[in-house]
């Protein structure tokens, strides 16, 4: 085991090996970033419309889930990047016509945002039914309206609640960005790869991978947990303590 | 707009059949592997002997911990190496990146199945433990005639769900150009640049599948659920 390979340099002439793993680390950050956004906007509403009385929402919210549930998520990779632009053609001629690695991007950020959200929407979904049902008739009896309800009453406590579900998923969010390297975008796992082959020493330069998403699942789930304290109800679920 | 023409599916058939039956025997191998590991796991995890407990809960949270594709390129590099340490050969033993992936799902789907059972002995009131050993069971008799079996049924569904979504993730295997389902698949659509045939008609089987199982799966803990 030498490490020194990484500081060699590159034949690409474009600086060391290290730096190759730094730019892959960035793409990792950039999708799981993004994509955690969209994926924790489109969750939370999906999951709170699956828990209205209206059926034809409780529908839509459970088609979601189920499409976005029952599909590998290669496929699902697959289906944006090859497929869905064949039907849009403003999008694919946008692809052709930009660099490959902003069209990877865009596939990338949308598949893993809305696979991420249907899994998100399952925990809100569960978080607000795991409310006593007293919570919402006292909201109604206090003459709140269904939104009201939702926004002062239910909605607080439920976020609160599914915060430690949520820590995992941002957790699989990260791992999952690895799959981006099938339609060819150079994240961690992707870089990691070209080192080896490279260099033939595949050792050290998955040894240096895996190190960095033990610490992004270490980082992930410390900054989760300081969210869990700062929004902790005294008094209520395992809060206060 | 383009015009779709699915007969591409329709003459591949066989061999996309093929590629099936692998990724079904792929589940089938990790599943069943994974569990009689994942078990093994549990128990050391919960073992009073600190060291055991200590190693078995650091490789369930390294596999844990990066993602499934890193863990089958680790493979795919470190089995050939390992099989020449064993052996004394000269060079890496390649053995194909089909018995690779077993290899690998197999191993890294016991980390996974290890947690589910871990959770399934910890459900089991200590009472039955102590009743076991009052008993005179030995620990390996108190586990496999007492705590397991219990363990085991109450934990069928999340096993089981656990397996919908190995049945998904055999799918990468695609990474090390294995050809299952999806590895078929692809080969078809790049040969015959039949991209978006190809991939809807997969996504379209995986969903009918899928859907249908953990279909089944909610409908059977609500049986179980009323039987206990």
């Amino acid at each position: 085991m030498n490490f020194d390979v990484l500081f060699q340099q590159t034949p690409d002439g474009d600086g060391a090996y290290w730096q190759w793993i730094v730019q892959g680390l960035y793409w990792t950050l950039a999708i799981s970033a993004v994509a955690w956004v969209i994926a924790m906007l489109l969750g939370a509403v999906i999951g709170t419309i699956r828990t209205t009385g209206n059926a034809w929402l409780v529908r839509f919210g459970n088609a979601w889930v189920e499409l976005f549930r029952n599909i590998p998520l290669l496929v699902q990779m697959f289906l944006w990047y090859f497929v869905i632009p064949e039907f849009v053609p403003p999008l694919k001629a946008w692809m052709i016509s930009t660099e490959p690695l902003y069209a990877q991007y865009l596939a990338a950020v949308l598949c893993l945002g809305l696979f991420t959200s249907a899994r998100i929407a399952e925990q809100v979904r569960a978080g607000i039914q795991s409310l006593p049902r007293g919570q919402r008739a006292a909201g109604m009896a206090v003459g709140l309206t269904q939104p009201q309800v939702y926004r002062y009453v239910l909605l607080p406590m439920a976020f609160r609640i599914v915060i430690p579900p949520l820590t995992s998923e941002t957790m699989n969010l990260i791992k999952n960005s690895s799959i981006a390297l099938t339609i060819g975008l150079a994240e961690l796992t992707f870089r990691s790869r070209e080192i080896g082959e490279y260099t033939f020493r595949f050792f050290e330069a998955f040894t240096a991978a895996t190190l960095i998403y033990l610490v992004l699942a270490m980082t992930a789930n410390r900054v989760m947990a300081w969210v869990e304290r700062r929004t902790s109800v005294p008094g209520f679920i395992a809060g206060g303590k | 707009m383009i015009s779709l023409d699915f007969s591409v599916v329709r003459d591949s058939l066989p061999y996309l059949w093929k590629g099936m039956q692998y990724t079904l025997q792929l589940t089938a191998t990790s599943a069943i592997g994974g569990l009689f590991f994942g078990t093994l796991l549990a128990m050391a995890r919960l073992s009073s002997m600190k060291p055991v407990a200590w190693l078995a809960s650091a490789y369930v949270n390294l596999m844990r911990s990066i993602p499934l594709v890193l863990v089958i390129f680790w493979f795919f590099f470190l089995v050939p190496v390992i099989a020449q340490t064993i052996t004394g050969a000269e060079r890496p033993i390649q053995i194909g990146a089909e018995r690779t992936a077993i290899i690998t799902f197999i191993l890294f789907e016991a980390a996974y199945f290890c947690e589910i059972m871990r959770a399934g002995i910890q459900s089991i009131p200590r009472g039955q433990v102590h009743s076991a050993y009052a008993l005179g069971l030995t620990y390996g008799q108190s586990m496999r005639l007492v705590i397991l079996p219990q363990a085991f049924r109450n934990m069928i569904p999340v096993l089981l769900t656990q397996t919908i979504i190995l049945f998904q993730d055999t799918s990468l295997v695609y990474v090390i150009s294995a050809t299952d389902f999806v590895g078929a698949a692809a080969k078809i659509a790049q040969r015959d640049s039949r991209l978006v045939e190809m991939y809807l008609f997969v996504a379209a089987v995986y969903f009918v599948i899928c859907y249908t199982l953990s279909f089944s799966v909610k409908r059977l803990q609500k049986k179980i659920a009323v039987i206990r």
